[in-house]
């Protein structure tokens, strides 16, 4: 059945949100593949995502989209016996480019992960990491992108009281948004969110929610989701995949009112995943 | 519903946790008996219990405080028969410190008041009647009780005129001394280089005045108090004239009152952990046994783990996972079971013999040239004991560190290169701290293992009797090339390398007791800091 499921590349690639609002394509993923050992985790993905847009991958569990996410920042380098096919480009260059340090491109490209991973230290250090091991030391300067990425967070109000407190004294939905503020301390381009709201009870991912919202006016998201409501309200673009294959792309409104495929109808109703 | 009698749901295995508790209550058994009997036979070392007079069948009498009592080998198990110890002192009347008396011949025993204890420089405690004593001024005063406050006062002056005596000649003599040596090395260098040797031999003429003029000094302190004695009787009515200077303790073993004993005994523990060994380590203090094994311990500590933590991080972060890296992490895990001794035959071959005889050879040339061929590294010593051990505990060390950082939780660990750090910096700044209370982990219980090691370091460095610190206040104060003494090797000296082993008993008691509590105050003291780091990544939700 996946045969007949199975598009060629060019006619998933649409692009309303690019042509309509003239965004040049900021992630441009070409003929992808990857493989973990003898395993075949995806298959030829070509796939763009526009700039200061938030893409939402969805789709059942093993199908690859958490194994895409963390190709883009190349998380999937620490895995052992990895291999990869095609070529993932950012604003037109190469990430496998031997000419880029992996560091640089994860100072570019933020990461968020399912399950929040604060470090065993205050909330301002967690925030200041990224700026600390970049060599940044004026304390002026740390100070001030603590604030600002706090407060962009949505986390400044309840924690500028305590920012030397551990950060593992927050409650589950603070740590999310702290890991959030982390993230794009350093100011990257990209924010990469793997299931962020996953562990967080409703009022928290409501909040998460409004604050990706926020931040689309200055980053590029990619979030992965199994919630299709969440999908739905947060994604201006949706991809879904199946058996490590893009199986449909489009503008999120399409995907959930009127999907070309079956199978993505399929999942989306709630009839298969 | 389940009906109870044919309930088939009941625990199985249940005897299996009666077994397992059995197991532990026989371990701890064994550990409180070890602990009450040391503590029991280590305290009682202080106490000073009343001194009879024991008269005999066969006519001898005794005079001395009882050691112990037992079944003589020869009665019958069913109506046993037993005999006393009695420590008599006075080796230079009675030949030995210990008398055995059969308890069947013994006709009376007497409680005197006027019995009077007096501990000893040498020869062994004297158990005495007293009849009168000179002061230092050389004024003779029969002995009363009312007059025991003015005895206790010249034993006083007399301790203080020793340790004064002390000053000069371990201190200030010791200096000259050292002076003096290399001095003489410098003497023989430059007559061996034809170099003018003048005011070299000046140099010498001043410091041999100096050591005379302390020497004068020294004899003039001692007569201060030489005409002090005291006049007395021992048990068969033969006159004893001790001189005060000998005495270090007085006390009336029949007519004292409780605090007065209790205070005897803190006075004698307080002897016991900050004076130095009288008697070939049989009485006395054993501070510099103390010092020698904490500072051995705490160098241990600081060579083993930073290099522990270095191995680890290369094994668990770096190294490529394989069949060598199996073969390591095998041969680190045996290197725990070799046994100590091994260890030590290592440290005299390479650390004392090949890397203290390099740098003899690099750095002290001129000494082994000119001075006899004395080794200054190329001997047993601190530093090789501190290494030897070091080498001993570095699989503990590791293991513990390899645990610890594999407990990192992936998650953080992601973080942290999601962020833009390098792998360095992410053990550096996330690993290394998180891990840090497991690492502590390891050291505690590479302390308590190097704490109580003996037989390696009789190979590297440790002696019987150390006349110096290995760390005092002339300089580089830090010697690590010094052979010191160590808890140990004392209670092994003690036990079995005595001339004395009656006399040495009860010291390899309170020695062994206090090793125990040297160790569990490491221990303690690595467990604070331990928990210290563990509370302040309390709450974590991984």
């Amino acid at each position: 059945m996946s045969t007949t499921m199975n598009p060629s590349a060019s006619r998933i690639k649409v692009q309303p949100a690019t042509e309509s609002e003239g965004r040049k394509d900021y992630i441009r993923i070409q003929d992808f593949g990857f493989w973990y050992g003898a395993k075949k985790a995806l298959d030829a993905i070509t796939l763009d995502v526009p700039e200061r847009r938030v893409v939402a991958f969805i789709g059942p569990s093993g199908c690859g989209k958490s194994t895409l996410l963390r190709n883009l920042n190349r998380m999937n380098d620490l895995v052992d016996g990895i291999r990869h096919e095609g070529d993932i480009q950012i604003s037109g260059r190469s990430i496998y480019d031997p000419g880029i340090e992996v560091i640089s491109l994860r100072r570019r490209v933020g990461m968020v992960f399912q399950k929040s991973n604060p470090f065993p230290k205050s909330i301002y250090d967690n925030v200041v990491y990224a700026l600390r091991i970049m060599g940044v030391t004026d304390r002026a300067v740390l100070d001030e992108a603590c604030e600002t990425s706090l407060r962009k967070a949505a986390l400044w109000d309840e924690v500028k009281d305590r920012l030397n407190d551990s950060a593992l004294g927050l409650s589950g939905g603070q740590m999310q948004r702290l890991c959030i503020a982390r993230a794009i301390a350093n100011r990257p381009e990209i924010l990469l969110m793997d299931e962020p709201c996953s562990a967080l009870d409703p009022i928290a991912t409501g909040k998460i929610e409004e604050l990706i919202h926020e931040l689309k006016a200055q980053f590029t998201i990619v979030i992965v989701t199994h919630s299709m409501q969440q999908a739905a309200r947060v994604s201006d673009n949706t991809a879904f995949f199946y058996l490590g294959k893009l199986i449909e792309y489009d503008t999120t409104e399409k995907i959930f009112m009127n999907p070309s495929q079956a199978q993505t109808e399929a999942y989306i109703s709630g009839r298969f995943g | 519903m389940t009906q109870p009698n044919n309930d088939t749901s009941a625990p199985k295995g249940e005897p299996w946790v009666w077994f397992t508790s059995l197991g532990l209550i026989v371990g701890l058994t064994m550990v409180a008996g070890l602990l009450a009997l040391v503590l029991y036979n280590g305290f009682s070392v202080f106490w000073a219990p009343p001194v009879p007079i024991v008269k005999l069948s066969d006519g001898t009498v005794l005079m001395g405080q009882m050691a112990q009592r037992r079944v003589r080998p020869d009665s019958p198990a069913s109506q046993p028969k037993y005999e006393r110890q009695y420590q008599v002192g006075l080796r230079e009347l009675n030949g030995a410190s210990y008398v055995w008396a059969d308890e069947a011949k013994i006709v009376q025993e007497d409680f005197p008041a006027q019995t009077m204890g007096l501990e000893r420089m040498e020869n062994g405690p004297a158990f005495v009647t007293p009849i009168a004593f000179v002061n230092s001024k050389g004024q003779r005063v029969l002995f009363k009780k009312e007059s025991f406050g003015d005895l206790t006062r010249e034993v006083e002056y007399a301790t203080e005129i020793r340790e004064e005596l002390n000053t000069i000649q371990r201190q200030k003599i010791g200096a000259v001394n050292a002076k003096m040596e290399s001095t003489r090395i410098d003497l023989r260098r430059a007559e061996d280089r034809g170099e003018p040797t003048a005011e070299i031999k000046t140099e010498i003429a001043a410091l041999e005045s100096e050591f005379n003029q302390l020497r004068e000094q020294a004899e003039k302190v001692k007569e201060k108090d030489a005409l002090a004695k005291i006049e007395a009787r021992d048990a068969r009515g033969r006159d004893v004239v001790l001189p005060m200077a000998t005495i270090v303790r007085a006390w009336l073993p029949n007519d004292m009152s409780a605090w007065d004993r209790v205070s005897l005994f803190f006075s004698r523990l307080r002897e016991f952990l900050f004076d130095e060994p009288r008697e070939a380590n049989t009485e006395g203090g054993l501070m510099p046994a103390i010092f020698g094994t904490l500072v051995m311990t705490v160098f241990m500590s600081l060579m083993v783990t930073p290099f522990g933590v270095i191995a680890a991080i290369y094994l668990r972060e770096y190294a490529k996972d394989g069949v060598v890296l199996r073969m390591v992490r095998i041969c680190v895990n045996n290197l725990a079971g070799v046994p100590s001794i091994v260890f030590g035959v290592f440290g005299l071959g390479f650390f004392v013999y090949v890397l203290g005889g390099s740098i003899d050879q690099l750095f002290f040339s001129d000494q082994l040239k000119y001075n006899n061929n004395t080794p200054v590294f190329g001997t047993g010593g601190l530093l090789w004991c501190s290494l030897t051990l070091a080498l001993m505990t570095l699989p503990v060390v590791i293991v513990a560190t390899e645990e610890a950082l594999s407990a990192v939780p992936r998650g953080i660990r992601e973080a942290s290169l999601a962020a833009g750090a390098s792998k360095w910096q992410t053990i550096r700044d996330i690993l290394l701290p998180a891990s840090a209370p497991g690492i502590l982990t390891g050291v505690i219980l590479a302390m308590a293992r190097g704490a109580g090691e003996v037989a390696p370091l009789m190979l590297v460095g440790v002696v019987k009797l150390a006349p110096t610190l290995p760390v005092d206040m002339v300089e580089p104060f830090l010697h690590f090339d010094r052979k010191f003494m160590h808890l140990g090797f004392h209670i092994y000296d003690l036990g079995f390398q005595s001339p004395d082993s009656d006399a040495a008993r009860p010291m390899v008691f309170a020695t062994t007791l206090l090793l125990i509590i040297l160790v569990v105050c490491l221990n303690l003291g690595a467990i604070t800091i331990r928990n210290r780091l563990r509370a302040r990544y309390k709450g974590a939700s991984f």
